[in-house]
């Protein structure tokens, strides 16, 4: 069978397909997105699809495993909350056709708001949860969760890291199994939870859970790899790799299901070491776990609660190795800005002009927090922009508000942000959002969302009018400006702000790297340069200022959108138009 | 064979991920167990952003460790330094010359530190490279990271002719010779 290297993400796409999954549905969000742009490969197997948001998205799932077929929703970790609500419900229903919710943590906070453990929240839900350790596993244990999760009438949870869904190594292929749908039946007491079937159902599924926990002892998946019994370690995920790399000679149990745990062989093994150690990343999962179960063992004592492991600190914790490492300190930091060209800036540099402060919201403008900009203030989670501005507004009155806006994408509008905008209206808020509509869900990487006329496939699909959808929701004063025309801008964030009753502002133009290819580009003349310093205002990386206060734009990374050049008030940055 | 570990360094958007699929494809071509590990996301918005290339005969982790990098391909020289730390003993970097100055330098917040070359050079085996004005040369500076590659090729033990066919099935075909010639380029600039 065919071997091939293959990003976890783009492994568990293949899983699904292996295991006869038939309809996926997920909402971006890094470090999940790769696995619903992989599944698109096998769209003659698989139906899928981006929906607005994750309970939306999980909600499809639950639907087409009712129907009888093996179906998936996608999302990272905070997508989960949003999931929360049919999550914890769908649980006592138990599954018809199988379903899998695939949920990527983000340990050390690469692309996040937050490091939210979420073995934690399937643990409260009462779900299994599945952790792979490499690509092979991420694309097994696929199959693995829905054979389990269909004997113990279980949804279940594949999580997952950043580290294992963006690593990539070898993956054996084979071929896909046709799972034949099962059967619809009408079944009130498993499918209509209204209390008093809720009530019976939470009773089975305690039992299922207890017999899982059972057959968990027995699980191949939960393998236990004896060698030198100084040392025993009971880890799971990519930790695994870092204990294998630190530790060769160590006993291992690795889990491959953790949860619910293997009590017996968790027991037996910690009779056969010396010392017990847990390595795993995030909360104490495991580790509470074996010590409510009155055995000795050290966890995070040791380790900490927060960001990655890696061998060199599993070799410090444990072996109490510390090589000397010298980094040089004090270096500049390279946080991550928006990119030369993006709209997002021109309509924060008005923003920062007029001394506007905006409640922000999640996505690549958050980046409008950090100088020179130094526009957003808050962020929290998505949608959120504009329900705190409203709460700050009921909380200090209309005056207070006066030199603040929300700001917002397009796809995190439709996520959550206009149930807020609802509320806005509905409870007579003056606000003022403004919406950044650069047509696409850009910081995960471009994906099409039902504001940009595409599905997931990149195929034709109805495009919601952002005009129309906000006049309908009941607001009455709706513009659209252009986010490169700055005295329009300056206009509409004036007067809408201005204006006692609430407000929405479409800043929009297209994100910058949704076109590939040379692209024109401007260049300044130090000849008429005054030094004045206006054009570094809105911090634009292609410009540099040189030694003598002239500046240096770097013609790689100019796209030529204007912005420098709309600022110069004496032409001294000159148009370069493609070469044909 | 030990696991050889290979860090390529830069800054997000500089075209980082197109290098490390060919170090994959050709720890796959040379028959080795290979794992590689990338930052998606935010980071990659003008960020320092870095990728672990392993390869062995059996690998478990993704990441390369401190002190343990026998190779650091850096894209831009701030972040060869933030970086250098990785490099184990008697290990060698690449250094495409180029200078990116992060938003803190950009404001005045921050210097960007100077003589980083001299400094690099004093401490360890270094090749720089001005690969994007080698890359204009041939017509076309984003093929700059070819030329890095060239020049790592020395320290990765693989047959150039391997590079080559790797390369070939890696780089999309209109650009194949363009990419060809610019490995060559890199190749030749280590004696």
């Amino acid at each position: 069978m065919d071997k091939i290297l293959m990003m976890g993400n783009a492994a568990i796409a293949r899983g699904a397909y292996e295991a006869g999954v038939k309809v996926s549905s997920a909402y971006p969000g890094t470090p999940s997105t790769e696995v619903s742009e992989n599944l698109v490969k096998y769209k003659d197997d698989i139906y899928c699809e981006w929906a607005p948001n994750e309970k939306v998205a999980t909600e499809v799932a639950i639907g087409a495993n009712v129907a009888g077929v093996r179906s998936m929703a996608v999302m990272k970790h905070v997508g989960f909350n949003v999931a929360a609500d049919p999550t914890y419900t769908v649980s006592y229903m138990g599954v018809n056709g199988g379903l899998m919710i695939v949920v990527a943590d983000d340990p050390g906070l690469y692309s996040s708001q937050n490091e939210q453990d979420t073995r934690m929240v399937s643990r409260a839900a009462k779900l299994p949860v599945f952790e792979p350790s490499d690509s092979q596993e991420a694309k097994d244990f696929v199959k693995i969760g829905y054979e389990v999760g269909q004997k113990f009438d279980r949804p279940f949870v594949l999580r997952t890291t950043t580290r294992l869904g963006h690593s990539q190594g070898f993956v054996t292929l084979v071929d896909r199994e046709e799972v034949e749908d099962k059967a619809y039946t009408r079944e009130v007491v498993k499918n209509v939870m209204m209390p008093g079937n809720a009530k019976a159902r939470h009773t089975i599924i305690e039992e299922k859970m207890r017999e899982l926990a059972e057959a968990a002892n027995a699980l191949s998946i939960n393998k236990v790899e004896m060698k030198d019994t100084k040392i025993g370690i009971i880890t799971s995920g990519i930790p695994y790799t870092y204990v294998k790399e630190a530790l060769p000679e160590a006993s291992v149990l690795k889990l491959g299901m953790v949860y619910p745990l293997p009590k017996k062989k968790i027991a037996d093994f910690a009779n056969k070491v010396d010392k017990l150690y847990i390595v795993e990343e995030l909360n104490p999962f495991i580790e509470e776990q074996v010590k409510a179960m009155g055995i000795d063992c050290i966890g995070k004592e040791i380790f900490s609660n927060e960001g990655e492991l890696s061998s060199n600190i599993i070799k410090k914790a444990i072996l109490g190795e510390n090589p000397e490492i010298v980094a040089y300190d004090k270096l500049p930091g390279r946080p991550p800005i928006l990119c030369p060209g993006c709209p997002h800036r021109s309509t924060y540099y008005v923003m920062k002009k007029l001394g506007i402060k905006a409640a922000g919201d999640i996505g690549c403008y958050t980046l409008g927090a950090v100088a020179p900009l130094s526009v957003v203030d808050t962020t929290i989670c998505m949608g959120a922009s504009i329900s705190s501005l409203h709460g700050m507004e009921k909380a200090k009155g209309k005056d207070y508000i006066k030199d603040w806006v929300a700001v917002i994408g397009d796809s995190t509008f439709l996520h959550t942000g206009m149930n807020s905008l609802l509320n806005m209206v509905y409870n007579q808020s003056s606000g003022t959002v403004v919406i950044l509509d650069n047509s696409t869900t850009g910081m995960t990487g471009h994906q099409d969302n039902p504001a940009t006329g595409k599905n997931i496939y990149g195929d034709p699909a109805p495009q919601v009018d952002l005009v129309t959808l906000c006049k309908g929701i009941g607001v009455k004063n709706v513009r659209v400006v252009n986010s490169f025309d700055l005295p329009e801008l300056e206009k509409a964030l004036k007067e809408e702000t201005a204006r006692e009753e609430v407000s929405v502002i479409i800043s929009q133009s297209p994100c910058v790297l949704l076109t590939k290819g040379k692209k024109p580009y401007y260049k300044a003349l130090s000849d008429k340069c005054k030094k004045c310093g206006m054009c570094l205002k809105p911090g634009c990386p292609a410009l540099t200022k040189n030694e003598d206060n002239t500046i240096t734009i770097d013609d790689t990374m100019c796209t030529g959108c204007g912005l420098c050049f709309d600022l110069c008030k004496f032409n001294a940055i000159e148009y370069v138009p493609l070469e044909k | 064979m030990e696991t050889k570990n290979i860090m390529i360094v830069g800054v997000g958007g500089q075209g980082t991920l197109l290098t490390s699929r060919v170090l994959g494809n050709l720890a796959e071509e040379a028959g080795y167990d290979v794992k590689i590990s990338e930052v998606h996301g935010m980071a990659q918005r003008g960020g320092s952003v870095v990728t672990y290339v392993r390869f062995g005969d059996k690998v478990e982790e993704p990441i390369v460790e401190e002190g343990m990098a026998d190779v650091i391909i850096a894209f831009e020289r701030l972040e060869a330094l933030r970086y250098f730390h990785y490099l184990k003993k008697g290990g060698s970097i690449i250094l495409n010359d180029q200078r990116i100055d992060p938003m803190p330098v950009v404001i005045g917040a921050a210097k960007y530190p100077e003589g980083i070359i001299e400094e690099l050079k004093s401490k360890v085996d270094l090749h720089v490279v001005d690969a994007m004005s080698e890359a204009k040369k041939l017509g076309n500076s984003r093929v700059f990271n070819m030329i890095v590659l060239g020049m790592a090729a020395h320290y990765m033990s693989f047959p150039t002719e391997m590079w080559k066919k790797v390369i070939q099935k890696t780089v999309p075909h209109k650009t194949i010779d363009l990419n060809l010639k610019a490995f060559d380029v890199g190749y030749s600039l280590v004696k």
